[in-house]
């Protein structure tokens, strides 16, 4: 087993699970409609859980644990894509990188229930069954608003404008990639993109939106090897505040 | 979380005596013998207002109740306080949702009551309005703010609406998760660093006031409500719900080595009920109408939100689509 590889692939899944998580936990209290709200906290809490058992997971190959690996590093030592940190916005965005991130993952997901590392794809069973109500809330939500009035169809336009050069960071491929594809850790980010773009194709298709000319979009890379947007450090502040008033208490 | 007794003003009585007398007394007599009233039953016009009023306040209570924790969300210390906190806020929410729902089958939609909080015509508890400063206020939240409201919602689960309380028996189930951990938060503050235990003393001593207003003013000087009582929409009074409260977790309080902020704070061995400070009785007449700490934030955040989240909703309307009163 190739360690590092599969470290450095736990450690950006983990990243984009905790990150996101913490984002949509960010919508309570403040939804458009209260089902909203008890949507997003549950996938937040889905998302975070999940971090949380890679995390884990991680400690068991040497790493430190789960809460010091969250809550004490800093913004450079995060591999999670740069797309997951920017703010909530509006609902129109959170809704379209909702659904472009939560169609990556079901896949991401599926490809890992077949890893040849077995805790892997034990664990990545379990997290597609929780996925696949996270696709089916987004892919309702989008087809909806994306047929729906003037105003909800051109909102949705322009986030999924703004949104798709960093949907295409996600697959920032690692430095172990052939590692990861020779081992059969992970099929690999290519894999996983061409899948993606399908799914992604297919849902649209049922909407009144345009997707863009995927050859046209260039994509937002960075996020797997630590260079991120000004919107990450001071995320991580505010969710490390209380922890670091004593990292050695038990709170 | 909610907070009553503050929820009831003089009641005008004439527009019983407008009522069918047979039909009244009929009414009267399924309450005396312990039958809830449902939805399509006869009622008297005085004890539909009134259960709106009531319910509608109590899920404003749960939304708004949200925020002073939400913001703890973001900060809560470690994995474990981080998604039991995520749950609790969304337990909250979710029991908004229930109550509105049940509102709803009296007659008024989910849309009037968000436009009443909006605009300061209907009222939510008291407590909300003050500020959470650090994580120990949001413990404190947690436990001692859910127990005043379990007290309350146990005592209204009785009541004689069956929405509401088929409501409410499913909010007090959850709510008791919400106690433990909160409680649990709490011990381990108080078992933890010297740090630890200031932050949770000081969160006290901010609160207490506070949660000494929660369940209304004193019975003393409280409105008649002997009708509301009789119909089952009141269930037990301010000063009741207070003393019960007093005697659960002022010992609990004590036990954990913290000091509550009343010299003349203890137990009356004569009457066997709890003997304290009057609470400030104007400044919680103040605060309910509108000029507490946060009264304006907790409401600009509400409209806030319903403005940006306007066009969802109107997406989300079909013409074909009809109102249908929910089931409940």
């Amino acid at each position: 087993m190739n360690e590092p590889a599969l470290k450095e692939l736990l450690y950006k899944i983990a990243d984009d699970q905790l990150i996101l998580g913490h984002r949509n936990s960010e919508w309570t209290g403040f939804g458009p409609l209260l089902e909203e709200d008890i949507a997003f906290s549950s996938m937040a809490q889905d998302k975070v859980g999940q971090s949380h058992a890679l995390y884990q997971m991680l400690e068991t190959l040497g790493e430190k644990d789960p809460d010091t690996v969250a809550f004490m590093r800093n913004a450079d030592q995060f591999h999670n894509c740069i797309m997951v940190e920017l703010p909530n916005g509006e609902y129109d965005f959170s809704l379209i990188r909702h659904f472009l991130y939560d169609t990556a993952e079901a896949i991401r997901f599926e490809m890992l229930s077949e890893s040849s590392y077995q805790p892997l794809a034990d664990i990545s069973k379990k997290i597609r069954a929780e996925l696949r109500y996270h696709t089916l809330h987004a892919n309702t939500w989008v087809k909806q608003l994306g047929s729906a009035t003037e105003e909800s169809i051109s909102r949705l336009q322009r986030s999924l404008e703004q949104v798709m050069p960093y949907a295409l960071g996600m697959f920032e491929e690692s430095p172990y990639e052939k590692e990861l594809i020779g081992d059969k850790i992970f099929g690999g980010e290519q894999a996983l993109k061409e899948r993606w773009m399908k799914k992604v194709e297919a849902i649209i298709a049922q909407t009144q939106l345009q997707l863009p000319d995927w050859k046209t979009i260039q994509p937002v890379m960075g996020g797997r090897a630590g260079k991120h947007s000004e919107y990450l450090q001071p995320l991580l502040d505010e969710m490390s505040e209380v922890f670091k008033i004593d990292p050695t208490a038990e709170w | 979380m909610y907070g009553g007794g503050n929820t009831f003003e003089g009641i005008k009585t004439d527009s019983i005596a407008q009522e069918d007398p047979v039909k009244l007394a009929e009414f009267e007599a399924r309450i005396e013998r312990g039958e809830k009233i449902e939805p399509t039953d006869w009622m008297p016009a005085l004890y539909r207002k009134q259960l709106i009023r009531m319910i509608e306040q109590h899920a404003h209570s749960e939304i708004i109740g949200a925020l002073p924790e939400g913001t703890w969300i973001t900060r809560a210390p470690g994995f474990k306080r981080k998604i039991s906190l995520m749950a609790k806020v969304q337990d909250e929410v979710g029991h908004g949702q229930l109550l509105y729902s049940a509102a709803e089958t009296l007659g008024k939609t989910r849309e009037q009551m968000i436009d009443d909080l909006i605009s300061g015509k209907s009222k939510y508890s008291n407590i909300f309005n003050y500020p959470a400063f650090t994580w120990a206020d949001s413990c404190f939240i947690s436990w001692l703010v859910d127990a005043g409201a379990i007290v309350n919602q146990l005592a209204n689960a009785k009541g004689s609406y069956g929405p509401y309380c088929r409501a409410l028996d499913r909010i007090c189930a959850e709510e008791s998760f919400h106690l433990k951990y909160g409680h649990h938060c709490v011990i381990y503050l108080a078992t933890g660093t010297q740090k630890q235990r200031e932050m949770f003393q000081e969160a006290i001593n901010r609160w207490w006031k506070p949660m000494m207003h929660f369940f209304g003013p004193s019975d003393k000087i409280s409105a008649h409500t002997e009708v509301l009582m009789r119909w089952k929409v009141k269930m037990s009074s301010n000063d009741d719900m207070r003393n019960q409260f007093l005697d659960m977790y002022v010992p609990k309080i004590w036990e954990l080595g913290f000091t509550i902020p009343d010299e003349n704070l203890k137990k009356n061995p004569d009457t066997g009920r709890w003997d304290y400070t009057e609470p400030d009785w104007e400044e919680f007449k103040r605060v309910i109408n509108g000029d507490g700490p946060c009264n304006k934030e907790r409401l600009e955040v509400r409209r806030i939100a319903e403005e940006r989240g306007k066009w969802v909703r109107q997406a989300l309307k079909k013409a074909q689509t009809k109102y249908t009163v929910p089931l409940a």
